[in-house]
């Protein structure tokens, strides 16, 4: 199978990636050619094999006691933020 | 000063041959004089580097001075510093000063390395040729033309190029063992949960894992002692003790077990990196290791299957670049959306746009099952082949690549044929496993690449063998020309 124009335009609204008209082709082509190369793993036979779901086996991923660790740096923080007011990260109105 | 080893110059400031201020002064100058050619550097931190020396003079006369003290050092600048500029390589993090620290750098900093700068990487880590980065292309200290690798293309090359005798790296499909390889240095990537990743940028959280460039293996094992060990903040960290490093170096290699892994001396490999690795397998026989040959039959599917796992944890993991936190965002957006996709889609480029829509799909609805799904079975049978090789060799030897360094803008226009160049190192993070990639022969003047890849936590044994290969060999002093 292979993506198509609309297909790619899919995939980059559910990524919310902003493409130019003139990008949408080549991520077309170059995706198609890596979804190409990921389709060699039909040929692997894995009935039966369980998904490996962590690099080292036997482990899980460790959960913390639920303890407040961290203190309150929200001023430090806003400085990276593009636009920010009364402590509050701005954003273009949500409800008119 | 600039070509000594790390071990050298812990020697020459304990001795007072020269100050942790003159050291960071010649290596500071190195790095400004090198920089347009170079460009190995993101940032270069001049100010904070000599008063991190002065400091590290006076502890040193105090007799108070842990075991890296004065030792110049530069961060991949995918390591979050306090109060410095964390850029990722990228647009979208190009203004982005961290309020934190990654416990890699407050590790090395509390053992009294000195930072001199972040270095120049492909953009979010996502590249194997330095070509990604939002800062330009890092250019190889052998020959301008050439790329250097990547994703850790300016730490390798800075080490190279003898401006820092050594540099931190991350490693998630062979990021930091094939830039070691195409610039002649040593590059050690550690098991998956033995380095901290609380504070380094993530790109695939299940692949990912720091470690270290540096030119001998000896000074792999000097920095990675303290950087290694028990985090809380990272879940993914292990723990366990860490060895030292240093003292399991001249460990003698009889009855050493090799397995040369036969599906990487196939019709893929230069035969004139073929023809090095056997004489340098020959000299570790010689010491007394015992050679066979072995087969893992899945490994091969390693490309298609990282490439669907990376980019999927990818597509994940980038989902926090919104614009409204940190990093870009867009001028005057319309509504929240258009917020969203002009931040993300001018911020990011174009590898990395690719990789999050890889990723996208591959998880999306309908899809899941026949590909991230079928990757994560295809994934357990390459760790199983692996874990069986185990049972036999203590060691796996191979190629760390294909072929030596190529052309800047060679491999841009296909991203499958960049892909392939990771086809010898990706095993090794599918599984997990520590790998270790060292300098073993010239090829047309370029460096070529011995990887060794050994069972989880066996880092002391993969840099026993490294370190005892340079002891009979000089591969790894070699510098290039213009920068010796």
């Amino acid at each position: 199978m292979s993506l198509s124009r609309r297909d790619i335009e899919n995939i980059a609204h559910l990524a919310r990636l902003g493409l130019s008209d003139a990008e949408v082709p080549v991520y077309a082509e170059s995706l198609n050619r890596i979804i190409a190369l990921v389709g060699e793993l039909d040929h692997a036979a894995t009935e039966g094999v369980l998904p490996m779901s962590h690099p080292l086996p036997g482990l899980t991923q460790r959960l913390r006691a639920d303890e407040v660790t961290e203190s309150d740096q929200r001023e430090l923080y806003q400085r990276n933020a593009a636009q920010v007011m009364a402590g509050l990260y701005l954003v273009p109105k949500v409800i008119e | 000063m600039h070509s000594e080893t790390v071990a050298q110059l812990q020697q020459g400031l304990r001795a007072r041959k020269y100050s942790a201020v003159e050291l960071t002064r010649a290596l500071l100058a190195r790095i400004e004089r090198a920089q347009p050619e170079l460009n190995t550097f993101i940032s270069i931190e001049s100010e904070a580097a000599l008063a991190a020396a002065a400091a590290a003079d006076r502890r040193l006369a105090a007799g108070d001075a842990p075991a890296l003290t004065g030792i110049p050092i530069a961060h991949k600048d995918i390591f979050c510093a306090a109060g410095s500029r964390t850029t990722c390589g990228s647009k979208m993090l190009a203004n982005f000063i961290s309020p934190y620290d990654s416990t890699v750098v407050a590790r090395l900093r509390a053992a009294g390395a000195v930072v001199l700068g972040k270095t120049n990487m492909d953009e979010f880590a996502m590249g194997s040729s330095n070509e990604t980065s939002h800062f330009g292309p890092v250019r190889n200290p052998w020959n301008l033309k050439l790329v250097p690798g990547g994703s850790s293309g300016g730490s390798a090359a800075a080490v190279a190029a003898r401006l820092v005798p050594a540099a931190t790296a991350t490693d998630t499909g062979g990021s930091i063992r094939q830039p070691a390889a195409l610039c002649g240095v040593t590059g050690l990537k550690p098991t998956y949960g033995r380095v901290s990743r609380y504070g380094m940028i993530a790109f695939a959280s299940s692949l990912d894992q720091a470690g270290v460039l540096a030119r001998t293996a000896e000074d792999v094992a000097l920095l990675l002692r303290p950087m290694a060990g028990f985090d809380p903040r990272d879940s993914t960290s292990v723990e366990r003790e860490v060895p030292d490093y240093q003292a399991a170096l001249n460990q003698p290699l009889k009855g050493l077990r090799i397995g040369l892994l036969k599906e990487f001396f196939d019709q893929g490999l230069d035969p004139r990196i073929e023809a090095l690795l056997r004489t340098a397998l020959e000299q570790l026989r010689v010491q007394g290791a015992t050679l066979t040959d072995v087969s893992l039959p899945n490994l091969p599917l390693s490309v298609p299957t990282y490439y669907v796992v990376a980019p999927a944890e990818c597509s994940s993991n980038l989902a926090r670049f919104d614009g409204v936190r940190f990093g870009y965002r867009c001028e005057n957006p319309r509504d929240l959306k258009d917020l969203y996709e002009r931040s993300r889609g001018e911020g990011f480029g174009a590898e990395v746009k690719r990789r999050i829509m890889t990723g996208t799909y591959v998880l999306s609805a309908g899809y899941y099952d026949a590909y991230y799904l079928k990757a994560q079975r295809v994934r357990a049978l390459i760790a199983a082949d692996f874990e069986r090789a185990f049972g036999t060799v203590d060691v796996l030897i191979g190629p760390t690549t294909p072929a030596v360094a190529f052309e800047i803008g060679a491999k841009t226009s296909d991203p499958v044929t960049m892909y392939l160049n990771d086809i010898y190192t990706i095993g090794a993070n599918l599984a997990g496993l520590p790998a270790v990639s060292i300098p073993c022969g010239l090829v047309d003047g370029l460096p070529a690449g011995l990887q060794i890849v050994g069972p989880h936590f066996s880092e002391a044994k993969l840099l026993n063998v490294a370190h005892r290969y340079q002891q009979e060999s000089d591969w790894h002093q070699r510098a290039p020309e213009a920068y010796r």
